[in-house]
């Protein structure tokens, strides 16, 4: 049946990127807590923790994120563990973002000068109350640019779930094409989505950046 | 009683010996300045004493407290032996007020308002008391520095370590962060500071030690010790200084 592109197109297109969006978020919770405890392991764990933690997230991140997801959908599928493919898709995702955030805030972490954990110490602060009230709060400020910055990466690359039959608005740009064979209206009206969701966020990305009170101590 | 009781220490940097055997005594209210060339151990003597750095033998006794090589109560000690550092070491993501009443309410477990109103009092003794709401980067480096003393000041210690305070200080704010500790050596606190102020040494503190490759080599009190020094290193130490 080939219809013609309209509103109802555009509607149609408009719910998958509610899919899109809520697959980031899912992702963004899941994958930000995974990450938090990594940075906190990395930096802080044992040392057989840290070199596990680092090994993971180099081959993790020499992976492409396609290959991830194809081995949680049709990998997990073939040891007999069947997902829906909203399953699989963010359970690949959340990997995907553990492993960069996880390396994002722990750069954040170790960005705090040595002599800010000192400083604490010498006040008989315990290890969790120098981090919780002197390294944390100062990481966080240095994170929240990057940390934007890489959700942005996380609403596009939610498009490579497509491919495992999650309709999120790449894969229903796909299927509207195939209905009503108009590329550049179909592929242009998902692209500007996209731009929509994206460009806000890259935009408060870079007013974080210039946040007060975050640089480090002399 | 001794305030502070350092017993034969040795420490090693890796196979490096930076401290061979310092002994070292003090007593409540004495106001000691730690003298001596870059890499001679003064400063990591002076991290030994709230344990930032370890030791591999001998003992620290301070404010009631013991480290050895293998370590101590250190939470308890730093209760009571605050340290006031090179590089101030503020947070700068807290007020001053935030910095100053960070550790009495976490660690002391003192409420809100008790622990301003401390703050507040020692804000007023580094004379800082309208900087209250301020952030660091907002602050002269004098300014910081006092703010860290006052930081220091609010745990209420029995002993304080001051590691070369006014180093890093333009030459113009020096005198108002030795002022400040003038202030504290006249009130009673016990205190040690290394320190490259051979004029502040001389005239504030009781007694001086001058540290030479890892060892205390010569001490006396301050007017003597710079008056009349017995050996070598200490006369080529301070000769310039006295031009």
């Amino acid at each position: 049946m080939i219809r013609s592109f309209g509103w109802e197109s555009v509607e149609f297109l408009i719910r998958g990127a509610g899919w899109t969006l809520l697959l980031s978020f899912m992702t963004f919770v899941i994958g930000g807590c995974f990450a938090l405890i990594f940075a906190l392991l990395r930096t802080l764990g044992p040392k057989p923790v840290r070199l596990a933690i680092a090994g993971f997230i180099q081959l993790v991140q020499a992976t492409p994120l396609l290959i991830i997801v194809f081995l949680s959908f049709y990998g997990l599928s073939f040891v007999g563990l069947h997902f829906p493919p909203m399953v699989g898709a963010g359970l690949s995702l959340a990997v995907y973002t553990t492993v960069f955030l996880g390396d994002i805030w722990r750069g954040c972490i170790e960005a705090i000068p040595r002599q800010q954990w000192e400083a604490a110490d010498a006040l008989a602060l315990t290890r969790m109350q120098q981090l919780r009230y002197v390294i944390l709060p100062q990481a966080f400020k240095i994170s929240l640019g990057p940390t934007v910055g890489f959700m942005v990466q996380i609403v596009k690359n939610t498009s490579v779930v497509a491919l495992i039959g999650f309709v999120e608005l790449t894969r229903a740009g796909q299927l509207l094409n195939n209905m009503t064979f108009q590329p550049f209206h179909v592929f242009l009206t998902v692209a500007a989505i996209y731009f929509a969701i994206c460009y806000p966020m890259s935009f408060l990305s870079e007013r974080l950046k210039g946040n007060r009170h975050v640089r480090p101590a002399h | 009683m001794s305030a502070l009781h350092i017993n034969e220490i040795q420490k090693y940097f890796g196979a490096l010996l930076v401290l061979d055997g310092v002994s070292l005594d003090i007593a409540q209210s004495e106001v000691v300045a730690v003298i001596g060339r870059s890499g001679s151990g003064k400063s990591t003597m002076l991290r030994c004493i709230n344990g930032l750095e370890k030791i591999q033998a001998g003992s620290i006794e301070v404010a009631g407290h013991r480290i050895g090589p293998q370590g101590g109560d250190l939470r308890s000690l730093r209760k009571e032996v605050g340290m006031v550092f090179q590089s101030y070491n503020l947070f700068p993501h807290l007020t001053v007020l935030e910095n100053v009443t960070l550790a009495p309410k976490v660690v002391k477990g003192v409420g809100r308002e008790e622990a301003e109103a401390i703050a507040h009092d020692v804000l007023r003794r580094v004379g800082l008391a309208e900087k209250s709401g301020a952030y660091s980067d907002e602050l002269s480096g004098g300014q910081q520095q006092r703010v860290a003393i006052a930081r220091s000041l609010a745990m209420q210690p029995k002993v304080m370590l001051f590691d070369e305070v006014t180093s890093a200080l333009d030459p113009e704010l020096t005198g108002e962060v030795l002022k400040t500790m003038e202030e504290l050596a006249d009130a009673g606190m016990t205190m040690v500071l290394v320190t490259h102020e051979m004029g502040f040494a001389r005239q504030v503190a009781d007694r001086t030690v001058f540290m030479h490759k890892g060892k205390v080599w010569e001490q006396g009190p301050s007017e003597e010790l710079f008056s009349y020094p017995q050996t070598p290193e200490l006369r080529n130490f301070i000769a310039p200084n006295l031009k």
